[in-house]
């Protein structure tokens, strides 16, 4: 009968030139289940999603909803078939208020008039039923992330979907925020949805989840009952081998100061307001000092500040007890700052250069690269690219002659911290290091931080993921709102403490400390 | 066999070689339709035309001859497109290469007739000048974060008037244009070095030919081998990784729109001082070159030695259309059927991304087979 699933994807096969993404893949979502899907970054996820919303035609394979055989060509198909995602970017307009978000595209009309009234109610009912808090009346950009995708599942259920595709949904929320969340996934099961939830946190599959199916290089290695299975179990049938979770390190061993920051504030991008407001901290030498902080409250920025692509308004940067305040980007780096940027793409490399010019982005000029007249010596340039390739393990489909763009998100990010690291900086500042990468270069990226705190240098940490602060730093900084709310010891807090912290609940410091 | 048509076909110097090709093809092909519309029966023989320039010339002399003037021609044109395409590397967009070709004629013109100064000093101050431009506009967009597109439209109307005012002390009395160089002062005329002779006498054809390619191979190694053009490139594709790996990008900025305009300035000069042309201090415009220069990078695939054959190109279709017969069309048509074919060649990009979907998507439907 095939009747008790919603959604059934049978032996989908799709290839790309060079590649099978899917590969005979089969998914089975019975209705009212939570089903995960699992899988490291490339496993084929985001291809079988597109599969299922007809944005990809597969070589092989069937779908059927409820037992029947569909034919899905675009996404207005999925959408007539009461398939909704909830994407991991959210897609909402920002000026707009939650009600219109939720009845966009599908307006209420009355005589050829908007009709708001009805939506709204309709629009209350259901987050009365759901218990999904939201305002309706709230501009999108006054709310919080939390409400923002609460909005997104109203609008998946204001259409009468029965189908829900949640797509990395806890990427973007404090930990309160995903405990609420999993329940509003109770909740929909309840209500007899079927969701499918796509994710690579193990915490949260265990937490939440019926069955999942984890994917590995394009094929379905397997669907469990989460019930009957351990989260060292999932990992290793996501990974192919065994993981360490927790990063092993000694103790740290901090001395000398090596960045003194005093006072600092930064302007925002647009507003006319402090992104940064009045910031002092020291990061020593063999400690890992960590900024931890929801997305957006000023820790872009402040790394922004300490590299010198924005200027400060006040306050004072120290680097090995000299002031660099006023110093240019390039003596920054020459004084010994190395910077793993944040959004990689944007700053830390030029995609249209091959991968031997990225790595001597910020050394070219040296005389090793360049010779008295201004001519590049292109050996040496490839010669330095080839042995950092080789030290630091960057896959490159042509080695120093790979165009940056051509390489996955792992090897570019590798190639950026190959070029930062070599360069033997005395601080390192790393903005969110491992965002985007699967377990396997989250992995060695957090060896390689360990091991260059443990030879004796500082690392100043940014970053949004709850696991890494807690188990790579040797010493927390909350940011809320641009300012520091709390010093924390990693080893006496918890992750529920932290949130408090970042959500702006709790306060340790003393005004204008 | 597929397969390596493929590869052929992905290798980007046969991409811009192409795509150039395609584009040259439609331009000519919208041209003759043009043509078709306003007198179908001279259609044929007026693209003919277009097409041969020199080539009508039964004798080997004449035709030789004005392969000469064209080429005397194509050499400022090579010069623009060498301005235009340096700044695009660096992200630039250097619309103000009409306005510096302008003002490195009246610079050059001036030194020449007013000042009785020798070639090469005019040169000099002629690149002195358009750099001058360059810089303005550099600074405006750097330190004022103007567009260069608008300061540099601005720009050549100023320099317009102010060469038209520049020159009206040096012109004839009895015309609008200015003197004529080999009568005031044959020190500023610049050495043939015996070209004319292979051209049939063709006094116009000077130093200005070789020295132009010269520049373009220059101009191709500073990019591709130096460390300021390692900069300069980096700074035009990621201006943001520029900034973040300490590169002084509002410094580059300044001097690659400097660099730019000295280039289009020495080209107004290699045209002006082989006496070809006089000024008009009356003109309403500036030089038509310093725009053509944008399609001649372009056709020309943003490299400096493409845009040596691409250059001459546009210019051997611009006086072809001076050959069209005019009892057939009005006079205006020579320049209308080659600005629509120039107007297509500023395409080349497009039709590379538009082939390169192509090819993807080719590969995409029939991936699986692959």
């Amino acid at each position: 009968m095939g009747n008790e699933y919603a959604v059934e994807m049978r032996n989908i096969t799709k290839r790309f030139p060079g590649i099978i993404a899917n590969d005979n893949i089969t998914l089975q979502l019975k209705k009212g289940e939570i089903h995960a899907l699992l899988g490291e970054n490339g496993a084929g996820k985001s291809t079988l999603m597109s599969v299922l919303f007809g944005m990809y035609e597969p070589e092989e394979g069937e779908i059927f909803m409820n037992g029947n055989k569909v034919d899905i060509k675009d996404p207005n198909d999925a959408n007539a078939l009461g398939i909704g995602m909830v994407h991991q970017h959210f897609k909402l307009v920002e000026c707009f208020t939650v009600l219109d978000n939720i009845i966009l595209g599908t307006e209420p009309v009355k005589n050829g008039l908007l009709n708001k009234q009805e939506a709204k109610k309709k629009v209350l009912e259901l987050s009365d039923r759901y218990s999904l808090k939201v305002d309706p009346d709230a501009i999108i950009e006054n709310i919080t992330v939390g409400m923002q995708q609460r909005t997104e599942i109203l609008k998946m259920l204001y259409r009468e979907n029965d189908v829900l595709i949640f797509d990395e949904p806890t990427a973007v929320l404090t930990p309160q925020e995903i405990d609420e969340l999993m329940e509003i996934m109770r909740n929909l099961r309840k209500e007899g949805k079927s969701i499918l939830f796509i994710s690579h946190k193990l915490n949260e599959i265990m937490a939440v989840a019926d069955r999942c199916t984890v994917l590995r290089k394009g094929k379905c290695i397997g669907t469990v009952d989460v019930e009957n299975t351990t989260k060292e179990e999932l990992s290793k049938m996501m990974v192919g081998r065994d993981v360490e979770f927790v990063v092993t390190k000694e103790p740290a061993k901090p001395g000398e100061p090596v960045l003194k920051v005093e006072n600092i504030s930064i302007a925002a991008k647009h507003k006319g307001i402090k992104a940064v407001n009045n910031v002092s901290f020291e990061v020593r030498s063999g400690e890992i000092l960590c900024i931890a902080g929801i997305d957006g409250n000023g820790q872009s920025e402040l790394a922004y500040g300490i590299s010198g692509i924005e200027k400060l308004i006040e306050g004072k940067l120290y680097l090995n007890g000299k002031d660099i305040t006023h110093d240019s980007i390039r003596e920054r780096n020459i004084g010994g700052l190395g910077h793993i940027p944040e959004d990689r793409h944007k700053y830390g490399l030029v995609l249209d250069y091959p991968l031997h010019y990225n790595m001597v982005l910020q050394r070219y000029f040296e005389s090793e690269f360049t010779t008295r007249y201004g001519f590049l010596k292109k050996k040496n340039i490839r010669a330095y690219a080839e042995r950092l390739i080789k030290d630091y393990d960057v896959r490159s489909g042509q080695g120093p002659d790979t165009w940056a763009r051509s390489m996955s998100g792992g090897n570019q990010q590798k190639a950026i911290i190959a070029r930062e690291v070599d360069r033997d900086p005395s601080l390192l500042l790393a903005v969110q290091p491992t965002r985007g990468l699967d377990v396997g270069a989250i992995e060695s990226i957090h060896k390689k931080l360990v091991e260059l705190r443990d030879n004796g240098k500082a690392i100043l940490l940014i970053s949004l993921e709850m696991d890494e602060v807690m188990s790579l730093s040797d010493r927390i900084l909350v940011m809320y709102e641009g300012k520091i709310v709390g010093e924390l010891d990693p080893k006496e807090t918890t992750p529920e403490e932290l949130g408090l912290y970042m959500s702006g609940a709790k306060n340790n410091m003393k005004e204008g400390a | 066999m597929n397969k390596r048509l493929k590869l052929i076909l992905k290798n980007p110097g046969f991409q811009s070689f192409l795509a150039s090709l395609v584009c040259i093809v439609l331009g000519l092909l919208i041209g003759y339709i043009v043509l078709l519309f306003i007198n179908a029966e001279g259609a044929t023989q007026a693209i003919l035309m277009i097409i041969k320039n020199f080539f009508k010339y039964p004798s080997a002399g004449a035709a030789m001859k004005y392969f000469g003037s064209t080429l005397v021609k194509a050499a400022p044109l090579l010069m623009c497109s060498l301005s235009v395409l340096f700044a695009y590397k660096t992200g630039l967009f250097n619309i103000g290469a009409a306005g510096q070709y302008a003002l490195g004629a009246g610079i050059c013109l001036y030194c020449a007739l007013a000042l009785r100064l020798p070639w090469f000093v005019c040169i000099v101050f002629a690149m002195c000048g358009g750099a001058f431009l360059g810089v303005i506009s550099g600074i405006l967009k750097s330190l004022c974060n103007v567009n260069e597109v608008i300061s540099g439209i601005m720009l050549n109307w100023i320099s317009l008037y102010t060469v038209n005012t520049m020159l009206a002390g040096v012109k004839e009395e009895t015309s609008h244009y200015t003197m004529n160089i080999s009568n005031v002062n044959t020190d500023a005329l610049l050495p043939k070095l015996g070209l004319d002779k292979l051209f049939t006498n063709n006094q116009y054809v000077t130093l200005a030919l070789p020295l132009s390619v010269i520049v373009a191979i220059i101009i191709n190694i500073i990019l591709d081998k130096t460390k300021l053009g390692f900069e300069l490139k980096a700074t035009g594709l990621n201006k943001f990784a520029a900034k973040y790996s300490g590169m002084a990008e509002k410094k580059n900025t300044i001097l690659t729109l400097a660099i730019s305009g000295a280039l289009a300035a020495m080209g107004a000069s290699l045209f002006y001082l082989t006496g070809y042309e006089q000024w008009s201090v009356t003109s309403s415009s500036v030089p038509a070159m310093g725009f053509n220069g944008i399609a001649a990078a372009f056709l020309g695939g943003l490299s400096p030695i493409g845009a040596i054959f691409s250059s001459f190109f546009i210019q051997h279709i611009t006086e072809g259309g001076a050959y069209v017969d005019k009892t057939k069309y009005c006079s205006q048509i020579s320049d209308l059927i080659s600005s629509i074919i120039i107007y297509l060649c500023g395409f080349v990009l497009f039709m590379k991304q538009f082939m390169n979907n192509m090819i993807r998507r080719s590969e995409l439907k029939k991936g699986g087979k692959g």
